[in-house]
């Protein structure tokens, strides 16, 4: 379980993390930001394994990254 | 579920005021997630430059001071001898560092100033504009190369990089690229080391990180990174040139 | 107890009282023994003593330094203070207090390493882009070279800005007799200086303000505090100016020997006297507001007219104000002065006539 959350007021809609996402679940959404541009968005928490690797790209810091701890036995 | 990668506290709030896609703030995120893990915020201070990132001093959450064009090295040499216990680096664009502030560069390097030095190669000068800069490679067309850059009229782009590992007072000297996740990680370690080396007194540290300029280079974000990989570093090849 | 001592020398040592350990410069004739002094003293004090690539280097150091809130100076000579400009406006637009020395020698150009004053302009009316002023001073023994450098300090300081002591190379070579007074005010803390933060809020010192309103507001604190300072800080030296018709208004070594000649214009029965302004910036305009029986002024200069139109200006047409200099490393002797003198006191008496 991961997601990812994406800050729609500073995302500048550069599409840097969708090229990189290797789950292909970030798309640009249809909605304009404040800045004018169409901020990302996670389309398919499921598929998000919380890699991080879109964060790692972001020039913007605008994504922030969840994963649920595994248990630890 | 837990939070595995959220902004560094060694930013503020303020948004990046770089083009989409720019990478200068990616250097910005690793810059302060370094300072952050070092625990060195209280006693950090940035030395931001004139060039795209004159701003820089908004997005760092700590003491920062602004120098005029190129002097950066030398304003934080007067930081750094009369604040030795204070981490001091400077924040250079290529127009910054290897053209205009190219003997304050050297003679900080060459003295074996213990600061570090971020030096962001974009191979043009953004903020004024996409005119040539040290670092524009041949055959590329900027404002002032309208034709690309001709080596016999315009000279050849500089190796800031490998000219300063020639210098006696230099420690660690290395070339890294934000071109893809995996080289964004390298860089990372990098910035850290470099932080590290002046923790622990050791001379003049410079990390050169190949970076992009979408705006003026006229090409997209990811085009950008694919350019940079495929121009940038065959002319300027990746590695430590020093490490001491 | 008085000691011997040369210009250059005492403002080093001057320095050092004031409390000032760091230092940046780059060697030019005829400031050399004031670097080599604290690069010989500060070593054993604790302080840095730091020879740049470039003066331009050397005063962005300054300017790191001061950032840091200590007492911080660099020194050079006219060609080199050149270099210095688009630092000095930096310093000032960031209101970073500091001391610059410059023992001016001839220019333009390289010009000569012979004494000058022909960096007045440049000293007084900005020299760098931007509306800003220096705190100007001008010794005239090496007494003042120490005295003026413990007053630099303290103004720099109080009024965040950065200070010059403009001097020649006559003032810098000549050796005096000099009490070393104790230096008694207190170095007050910078709370906008950078540094450990120990949980304050953070520093910026920056010196731009892209939005065209903000600057105005910026450019109307600086003119505000200019004002402060122009009304406070106005000093100049009166001497024979009591009963006296003819003023010579000269600042520096040209003061000295104006004091020569107007002795000997005194025992020819010509009343002459001083003015000699001790602050170039602000000018010192109130020491020329109540002219007396003052019927001329001589200003003289080691230059081709400068401080003169300051002169005026305070003058206001209400008296003429005549001029005499040297260039070039030139310097007008006492018999020189004195021809003037008499020049003009003819033409008193021809208009009484
Ligand atoms: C003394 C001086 N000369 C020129 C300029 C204009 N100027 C501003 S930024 C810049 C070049 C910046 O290019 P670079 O250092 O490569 O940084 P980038 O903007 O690409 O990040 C220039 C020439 C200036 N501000 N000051
Ligand atoms: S990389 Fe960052 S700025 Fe670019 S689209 Fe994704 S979230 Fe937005
Ligand atoms: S002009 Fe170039 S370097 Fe400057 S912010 Fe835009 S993309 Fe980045």
């Amino acid at each position: 379980m991961a997601k990812i959350t994406v800050e729609q007021e500073r995302c500048k809609g550069c599409g840097i993390c969708i090229a990189f996402c290797p789950k292909k679940v970030i798309q640009l959404s249809k909605n304009l930001n404040p800045k004018g541009f169409f901020p990302a968005e996670l389309i398919n928490e499921k598929e998000c394994t919380g890699c991080a690797i879109c964060a790692l790209m972001c020039p913007d810091v605008a994504i922030e990254v969840y994963r649920q701890e595994r248990e630890k036995k | 579920m837990k939070k595995v990668f959220e902004r560094p506290k060694s930013l503020t709030d303020v948004h990046f005021t770089y083009c989409a896609g720019c990478t200068h703030g990616m250097i910005h995120r690793m810059v302060a997630e370094t300072i952050d893990e070092l625990k060195i915020q209280d006693r950090t201070i940035g030395v931001s430059p004139v060039g795209c990132s004159v701003f820089a001093y908004e997005f760092f959450n700590f003491d920062m001071v602004a120098a005029s064009h190129g002097r950066a090295p030398a304003v934080a040499t007067g930081l750094k001898r009369s604040l030795p216990e204070c981490i001091i680096f400077t924040y250079q664009g290529d127009g910054d560092l290897a053209a205009i502030g190219t003997a304050e560069i050297v003679h900080a390097a060459t003295r074996g100033e213990n600061i570090t030095v971020i030096f962001v190669n974009n191979a043009i000068y953004g903020m004024t504009g996409g005119q040539m800069a040290p670092t524009t490679l041949i055959g590329q067309k900027t404002e002032t190369t309208p034709f690309g850059r001709d080596a016999r009229a315009h000279g050849y782009p500089i190796r800031i990089a490998e000219m300063l590992a020639t210098l006696e007072g230099s420690s660690y000297i290395v070339r890294t690229s934000t071109h893809n996740p995996q080289n964004v990680r390298k860089t990372k370690l990098a910035v850290k080391k470099a932080f590290e080396n002046q923790l622990n007194n050791k001379n003049f540290n410079l990390v050169e990180i190949l970076s992009t300029c979408p705006s003026n280079w006229g090409l997209d974000s990811i085009q950008s990174l694919k350019w940079l990989e495929e121009n940038m570093i065959p002319y300027f090849p990746l590695g430590e040139f020093k490490n001491i | 107890m008085k000691i011997l001592m040369k210009g250059n020398e005492a403002i080093g040592e001057g320095a050092i009282r004031a409390g000032c350990r760091y230092f940046f410069g780059y060697p030019i004739t005829p400031q050399s023994e004031l670097p080599a002094y604290l690069a010989e003293k500060f070593p054993s004090i604790g302080g840095v003593f730091l020879q740049a690539e470039s003066e331009i280097s050397a005063i962005n150091m300054v300017y790191g330094a001061s950032c840091a809130g200590v007492r911080v100076m660099t020194s050079s000579s006219s060609p080199g203070i050149s270099l210095k400009q688009e630092g000095i406006s930096y310093l000032a637009a960031a209101e970073l207090p500091c001391l610059i020395v410059n023992v001016m020698r001839g220019g333009p150009g390289l010009g000569t390493i012979q004494p000058s004053q022909s960096d007045y302009f440049q000293a007084t009316k900005g020299g760098g882009h931007g509306d800003y002023h220096l705190i100007v001073l001008a010794p005239h023994s090496v007494q003042e070279m120490v005295d003026l450098t413990y007053l630099a300090f303290d103004l720099a300081d109080q009024y965040r800005n950065p200070a010059m002591i403009l001097a020649d190379g006559i003032l810098g070579q000549m050796m005096e007799a000099v009490e070393l007074k104790e230096y008694a005010s207190e170095i007050p803390h910078k709370n906008w200086a950078v540094g450990k933060s120990q949980g304050r809020k953070r520093n910026i010192i920056t010196s731009i303000y892209i939005d065209p309103k903000v600057l105005e507001q910026h450019n109307l604190r600086l003119q505000a505090k200019y004002k402060i300072i122009k009304a406070h800080e106005e000093r100049a030296e009166e001497w024979m100016k009591e009963d006296a018709e003819i003023i010579i208004a000269a600042y520096g070594t040209v003061a000295r020997i104006a004091k020569s000649v107007i002795k000997k214009a005194r025992e020819k029965g010509i009343k002459a006297g001083l003015i000699r302004p001790i602050t170039l910036w602000p000018f010192p305009d109130k020491y020329f507001q109540d002219l007396g029986k003052i019927k001329r002024i001589l200003t003289v200069e080691l230059s081709s007219g400068q401080m003169v139109e300051d002169v005026r200006l305070a003058v206001n047409g209400r008296i003429p104000v005549e001029f005499y200099g040297r260039m070039g490393g030139m310097v007008p002797s006492i018999e020189e002065i004195l021809e003037q003198i008499e020049k003009i006191n003819s033409q008193i008496e021809r208009v009484k006539l």
